[in-house]
């Protein structure tokens, strides 16, 4: 159900966007709610008068868009070229091992944690590089991937 | 209304200059701090903080600005400290720690030790001069120091695109101007016909350099002529090749040279508008291209009427929302009109109907920085720079296994070997060089052997791999061929729009064989049913996409088929990367028993006294490898 700050949200940014696009409205909802929640997707397609098949069409087809909630530290594994040719899949592995998600499952039940993988954030030197919220993190290990995410736990 | 006038003038770009140069030449000492994405990952943001806190405590008369990123990614974070009258020196890996002693340094006129390069001179290529910052001789305390241009790194670049990255604030347009900025665009817009300019850039002979490598001025040509009142500009900055980052670090070091470049294309092919279409993981790009955008409009160069020329031009900023295939053409238009990024089948060409039906020319981040460049030391001067069809520098990303990590650019036609050992210092560890990946996931692998070729857009292209945007990824005998061939069909598969079967169910295909070849399940005739597989994806697919994505996966076939039938015939992975094909051991020779490996194994499966070699159980390892990144002896094995 939305509620009414849902809808003023969704009312201002309506308002506001005149002739951007459809996607920009989108990247401005997640902004706020760090992910595409249904209710607003169903209030826009209203407010907008867009099929709201034509918003899912978009949220899904587009990788930075989520429509499912997201844990609280967003940790994005890079496994671009320079990252992948150090061995940056066994650092996602570990970050999986350590918070206990699997493939299908990224964030933690206590919505601490989203793990994700990026390609190539153009930090190339410090590979492999994990990216949490906005820290850098470069030259990891998995011993230094572990303490790592203690912090933020 | 009377500043405004005044402002549209050429007078301002000539006060913007001399600000521009007291900027650049201050009376004052000036610290500057490699603050781009790559040295803020290094920790250039610690430093700037603890910089401005110790100035601040300390009480020292000095300016703290932010520049680009030099290149030498590996030395981040980079600190330069131009004093008056002195040449620039370039003190690198600094840490916050250590801002403070070089703080005292300065203020008791002794530098500390550890000074990486000195800059005597400040280049300003678009007037083929350049200006000492030292006045008389070299001091005797950097007489030891080596200029930067002579270090190895960068003796053999030559920097057009990246000609201010490092050098000029970004967030200050008057440097900009100072380096000869905006007078291509002045000097254009005074009475140049717009055939004229085109011309010029067709005469250059310079390439898009986003991948295609198409013809620029062909392609304005073809634009300008192109039925239709309305026209339209785009610069695509959806730099999505992973390992290639060229284009972030000229947004963010010096987004003026493209917005200049654009309003020179705009001008020439008839737009009044332009769009500059951004990935989304480069918010720092974007926030500088911000900052530049609002400084060039309210300096009378973008907007109505500019440098009362009565030409008008804007641009908008983009931003892509994490979608490779928004990086080819007709898929990045569909995204700027609000949908999915879904290539429509080509022609007509955008240069005919492009953004909204209306002719429009696409040019990539680095094409545009080398506009300005073109017009002001001319087509010559460019066309006699590089090889016979691959005229002026490009820019790479030097990434991988390699000593010195970063970006380089180079005139085109420089061998292989000169970058990678020339500029890059070689493998390191004293591992042996295997391979260089080039373009993306749409090129190819180059084997060691050919470390002579010279690199232009043709060579690479018949040695099975193409220029692409610039990615450069060098790789040691520790890389498995086939693991990186099923990397990029991994990347691939998962980018692919959809629309096209070949590419959308081909390439997964492809992929699926490859985990299966990885895995031991390889067998006879895979190889054979790759190679067919990738004609039929070549064949099929609409866009530049699916019609390239088999190339890793021939390229690696071509140099490395034994690795592949080591995977199939022997179920051996020869650089020790296919887990399912490996099991890790210890070098009893090698153990010094320091029990590093112990400590960080997740499954306690290794065992053994201190200071005695140690020994992994085999049913209890799961293989992740945590062992063999901690072991300073090389005594993990494969």
């Amino acid at each position: 159900m939305s509620s009414v700050s849902d809808e003023k949200f969704v009312d201002e940014i309506v308002k506001k966007a005149g002739g951007s696009s459809l996607i920009t409205i989108l990247q401005e909802v997640q902004s706020r709610y760090n992910y595409l929640p249904e209710q607003v997707l169903a209030l826009l397609s209203k407010k907008l008068e867009v099929p709201l098949s034509r918003i899912f069409s978009l949220a899904t087809f587009y990788r930075s868009f989520s429509l499912k909630r997201r844990g609280k530290n967003l940790v994005k594994v890079c496994l671009g070229t320079a990252c992948h040719v150090k061995n940056a899949n066994n650092l996602l592995e570990k970050a999986k091992r350590d918070l206990n998600l699997s493939d299908e499952v990224m964030t933690t039940k206590d919505l601490n944690f989203t793990v994700e993988k990026v390609r190539c954030l153009g930090c190339c030197s410090l590979a492999p590089v994990v990216l949490i919220n906005e820290d850098t993190y470069g030259s990891l290990t998995q011993e230094k991937m572990s303490k790592i995410l203690k912090k933020y736990a | 209304m009377k500043r405004r006038e005044e402002m549209n003038s050429l007078k301002n770009l000539e006060r913007l200059k001399e600000e521009g140069m007291n900027s650049l030449f201050p009376s004052r000492t000036k610290i500057m701090v490699g603050m781009a994405t790559c040295g803020q990952a290094a920790g250039a943001g610690e430093v700037w903080q603890a910089l401005n806190k110790e100035v601040k405590k300390r009480k020292i008369d000095v300016l703290v600005v932010k520049t680009g990123c030099i290149g030498l990614c590996q030395h981040e974070p980079l600190m330069d400290i131009l004093k008056p009258g002195y040449p620039r020196i370039t003190y690198d890996r600094v840490t916050p720690e250590r801002v403070g002693e070089l703080l005292d340094g300065l203020v008791k006129g002794k530098f500390k030790k550890g000074i990486m390069a000195r800059i005597d001179q400040e280049e300003f290529l678009l007037d083929d001069t350049g200006r000492r910052y030292n006045k008389g001789k070299i001091p005797a305390y950097l007489s030891s120091v080596s200029p930067y241009k002579k270090l190895p790194f960068y003796k053999k670049q030559m920097r057009i695109a990246l000609r201010n990255c490092g050098f000029i604030d970004p967030e200050n347009i008057a440097e900009y101007v100072a380096k000869g900025g905006y007078f291509s665009l002045a000097q254009v817009l005074k009475g140049e016909k717009p055939e004229k300019v085109i011309s010029q850039i067709k005469s250059s002979k310079l390439r898009g350099r986003g991948g295609a490598g198409f013809l620029t001025g062909l392609k304005w040509e073809i634009c300008r002529n192109a039925d239709g009142e309305e026209r339209y500009l785009i610069c695509n900055a959806d730099e999505g090749d992973p390992g290639a980052y060229m284009d972030r670090s000229i947004l963010e070091g010096d987004p003026h040279s493209i917005i200049e470049g654009m309003l020179i294309g705009g001008f020439a092919i008839g737009a009044s508008q332009g769009c500059i279409y951004v990935r989304e993981e480069y918010p720092l790009a974007i926030e500088r291209l911000e900052i530049a955008l609002s400084q060039a409009r309210e300096e009378g160069l973008l907007g109505k009427n500019i440098l009362d020329s009565g030409f008008d031009f804007e641009i908008d900023i983009c931003r892509g929302a994490g979608a490779f295939v928004c990086g080819e053409e007709t898929a990045l238009i569909q995204s700027i009109e609000g949908n999915w990024g879904e290539p429509k089948p080509r022609p007509p060409f955008p240069a005919i109907s492009g953004f909204r039906g209306k002719p429009t020319v696409i040019n990539n981040v680095e094409t545009w920085s080398n506009v300005p460049a073109i017009m002001a030391r001319g087509a010559k001067w460019f066309s006699g720079i590089g090889t016979g069809k691959s005229k002026g520098t490009k820019v790479f990303s030097l990434v991988g296994k390699v000593c010195n990590i970063g970006l380089v650019e180079v005139p085109m036609g420089i061998t292989l070997k000169d970058i990678i050992y020339g500029i890059g210092g070689g493998v390191p560890n004293g591992r042996k060089f295997k391979a260089v990946q080039t373009g993306g996931p749409s090129g190819g692998c180059i084997p060691g052997d050919l470390i002579d070729l010279p690199v232009d857009f043709d060579q690479l292209k018949k040695a099975g791999s193409i220029m692409g945007s610039g990615g450069m990824i060098v790789m040691d005998d520790r890389t498995c061929m086939v693991d990186v061939a099923k990397y990029f069909l991994s990347f691939l598969e998962e980018e692919s729009c959809g629309k096209c079967v070949p590419c959308r169910v081909g390439i997964r295909r492809m992929r699926e064989i490859l985990e299966d070849i990885t895995s031991g399940r390889g067998k006879k005739g895979d190889i054979e049913y790759l190679q067919q597989m990738a004609e039929a994806v070549k064949d099929g697919s609409l866009c530049g996409l699916g019609k390239t994505a088999p190339n890793p996966v021939l390229a690696t076939i071509r140099y490395f088929r034994d690795e592949y039938e080591a995977h199939i015939k022997e179920k051996r992975c020869p650089a020790g990367v296919c887990k399912p094909l490996i099991t890790y051991s210890i070098d009893s020779e090698n153990c010094t028993g320091c029990g590093a490996c112990l400590r960080v194994c997740p499954q306690e499966a290794i065992t053994g006294k201190k200071k005695k070699p140690h020994q992994i159980l085999i049913d209890k390892c799961i293989k992740c490898g945590a062992c063999f990144e901690v072991c300073k002896f090389d005594a993990i094995v494969t």
